[in-house]
């Protein structure tokens, strides 16, 4: 009787995640700076699933199709995967102030990008930079962390994610010194604010399926990923090889969080925070957390980039907005919420 | 007795060194009595302090790359790294100045009470005399003046500032014939997204030109705005300084739309030795009037750009460029229209 309630109310908080985000992405889709009519929308929708000719003018469906509709769809992507990622981190590390950054993908990334911004590099090539960056990083955190013998496995993985860290943050300051002032510090800069501004179809054509790519085994695996919560002893008691487990799953979330970083730039806080959200309202079982905080994750960037990109002329920085207005949510829920952690 | 007539001329002399002057800050400087080594502490001090005597130039804030050194007379080009102390990032070491034997410092460029402070807090250190200049555009004539009084080169200062009161005369005079004025969009980055609001110093080329910044709304300063937003104002005309944003802007969808590209009137700075439109906010800057200027308004404009650049070049960086230097500014990809 009791577990049937439980299963309803949980069953009500995904359908309501859902919904929320469902909404949102139609309301992210029918504003922005360009006026385009809900009318405009529809009609573009409906002549692209019958395939005849459109009266529209020509900007609707750029705007629609190449802009707008692209970003959105990135937010969503960038958003599911950020919360994923941190997610399956906070699981293996029993930590719950874990990151997806925590061993260094961002800060790889983001050394990438400001190599590649330094050197006059174009998008693509910022792009590319940032995400083998983000790669690279992590195998070096991991190749250093699991050679460390005689610790906690986890300990030095950790300890070596923020030793890494520490260091390519500070190569990073360096060119940030010795960049051009007038040019490249500001282009810099605003890479490490991250924004979704300059998504192109292409950036989502390329970010999509890696992101995918690196959620299948988390899929998969999501009743093991449990166990990574043991203790490695226990764990392997039952019957699980936690080494090889956790190797899969910081190449998984790695590959989610790099593909996001280089598209989207360093966006805070979703990672971090959303897991936890997900984990007040329905616990802390990987296989029920996991779809809940992707669609946490999703629409709350949506949300926060849609402010972004309508409140004014220029565009807002979703780093601030999101821990402004993820600060006040994330309170109200951890003090309505009566679950123990 | 001649001797005494001597000594007399001797410290007049010395004591006309010493004329105070009131910088842009409103501080007050007194030169030494000579003033023979200059350090400037950024890029547009740079220009001013080389042009009017490029002997007392202590160094750059920049080793110079050879692509830029090759318009400079090569003594000149070689002169030492020094960093730069003001603005955005200090990379100079007070040490190294002082090391260097400085009379002067000169900053020019902003003048708010943050650089003032700083400028004064370095002179009673140094005990060297911290002088700020405005580097707008339409001070440069009176910057070159005072900054030439400071050094003990009015002379050579006021030849060079009556020239380039005469040219942005000749600018103003041709954009009162200019009939109309287009919308322009100033796009930098490898996006091209970021642009410079009314009254930022990114666009002052813009403004002095009479042009219709689409940005104009935003504030000043540099800012971020959407793809959206660039669609919205539908520029006629795109100036950039990005040779990525340049090149990928044909080929992408996006930009496409916009009434600038449609037109193929996407334009991009040159940027050797200085850049022309943006940066650094010099002196530099006159000629990306020109050229922007030729490029808004053909026909208010019907100017020898070529003929343009070898004048200032030869007042301003000291050698006339040859002519495959001018082919290469001028005939780089998108400088001017095919």
């Amino acid at each position: 009787m009791r577990n049937e309630r439980t299963l309803n109310t949980r069953a009500l908080t995904y359908l309501l995640a859902a919904g929320a985000l469902v909404a949102l992405t139609a309301l992210a889709f029918a504003v922005g700076r360009y006026p385009v009519s809900i009318a405009e929308i529809l009609s573009l929708m409906a002549s692209k699933v019958t395939g005849s000719a459109t009266t529209l003018p020509p900007n609707v469906e750029t705007v629609v199709m190449q802009v707008r509709g692209p970003r959105v769809l990135a937010a969503l992507v960038v958003g599911a995967a950020l919360a994923a990622a941190g997610t399956a981190y906070q699981g293996m590390f029993r930590n719950p102030l874990v990151s997806p950054d925590i061993l260094g993908v961002s800060t790889g990334a983001a050394l990438g990008a400001v190599l590649a911004i330094f050197f006059s590099q174009g998008i693509l090539v910022i792009q590319l930079f940032a995400f083998a960056g983000g790669l690279a990083a992590v195998g070096l955190v991991y190749w250093i962390g699991s050679r460390l013998r005689g610790h906690d496995p986890l300990l030095a993985l950790v300890l070596t994610g923020v030793v890494i860290g520490t260091l390519l943050g500070s190569v990073i300051a360096l060119l940030k010194y010795l960049a051009d002032p007038y040019n490249q510090l500001p282009a810099i800069t605003y890479w490490l604010l991250g924004s979704l501004a300059a998504i192109a179809p292409r950036d989502l054509g390329a970010a999509a399926p890696l992101a995918l790519a690196g959620l299948a085994p988390m899929l998969l695996l999501r009743w093991r990923m449990n166990l990574l919560a043991l203790p490695d002893d226990e764990a392997r008691a039952l019957g699980v090889d936690t080494r090889k487990l956790r190797t899969l799953v910081v190449a998984a979330a790695t590959l989610m969080t790099a593909a996001a970083v280089a598209v989207s730039g360093i966006i805070g806080w979703v990672g971090l925070l959303i897991p936890h959200a997900a984990r007040l309202l329905v616990g802390p079982d990987f296989g029920r957390l996991l779809p809940l905080a992707m669609l946490l994750g999703a629409a709350f960037l949506l949300g926060v980039d849609t402010l972004c990109r309508t409140v004014a002329t220029i565009e807002v920085p979703p780093g601030v907005l999101t821990a402004l207005i993820g600060t006040p949510f994330f309170l109200w829920l951890f003090a309505l919420a009566r679950r123990s952690w | 007795m001649r001797l005494s007539l001597f000594l007399l001329i001797f410290i007049n002399g010395s004591c006309i060194g010493q004329t105070a002057v009131t910088d842009a800050s409103g501080r007050e400087i007194r030169p030494p009595a000579k003033v023979e080594r200059v350090y400037a502490a950024g890029p547009p001090a740079s220009l001013l302090v080389f042009a009017i005597a490029p002997d007392k130039l202590t160094g750059w804030t920049r080793a110079m790359r050879p692509n830029e050194a090759e318009f400079f007379p090569q003594r000149y080009a070689n002169l030492p790294e020094l960093g730069r102390l003001t603005g955005r990032g200090n990379t100079a070491n007070v040490e190294v100045v002082l090391n260097a034997k400085t009379d002067l410092i000169v900053d020019v460029g902003s003048t708010g009470p943050t650089l003032a402070s700083l400028a004064s807090q370095v002179q009673e250190q140094t005990r060297i005399p911290y002088a700020l200049f405005d580097g707008r555009i339409e001070s440069t004539p009176a910057t070159l003046r005072s900054l030439g009084k400071l050094m003990g080169n009015a002379a050579e200062a006021e030849k060079l500032a009556a020239w380039y009161e005469r040219e942005l005369a000749d600018v103003r005079q041709r954009l009162s014939r200019a009939k109309e004025h287009p919308v322009v969009y100033y796009g930098r980055s490898a996006s091209g997204l970021q642009t410079g609001g009314k009254g930022s110093i990114n666009v002052e080329a813009l403004e002095v030109l009479g042009a219709r910044n689409a940005a104009a709304e935003a504030r000043p300063g540099l800012v971020t705005v959407s793809f959206e937003q660039v669609l919205l104002w539908n520029p006629e005309v795109i100036l950039t300084t990005d040779q990525n944003f340049w090149s990928s802007v044909w080929a992408d969808p996006r930009w496409r739309a916009v009434r600038a590209v449609e037109l193929k009137r996407v334009y991009l700075s040159p940027h050797l030795p200085f850049g022309w439109f943006d940066f650094p906010p010099g002196a530099n800057r006159l000629l990306g009037l020109w050229w922007a200027g030729k490029l808004l308004y053909p026909q208010a404009f019907d100017v020898e750009l070529r003929a343009k650049v070898s004048e200032f070049h030869r007042l301003f960086y000291r050698r006339v460029p040859t002519a495959a230097q001018l082919d290469a500014l001028l005939g780089e990809p998108g400088v001017l229209p095919k």
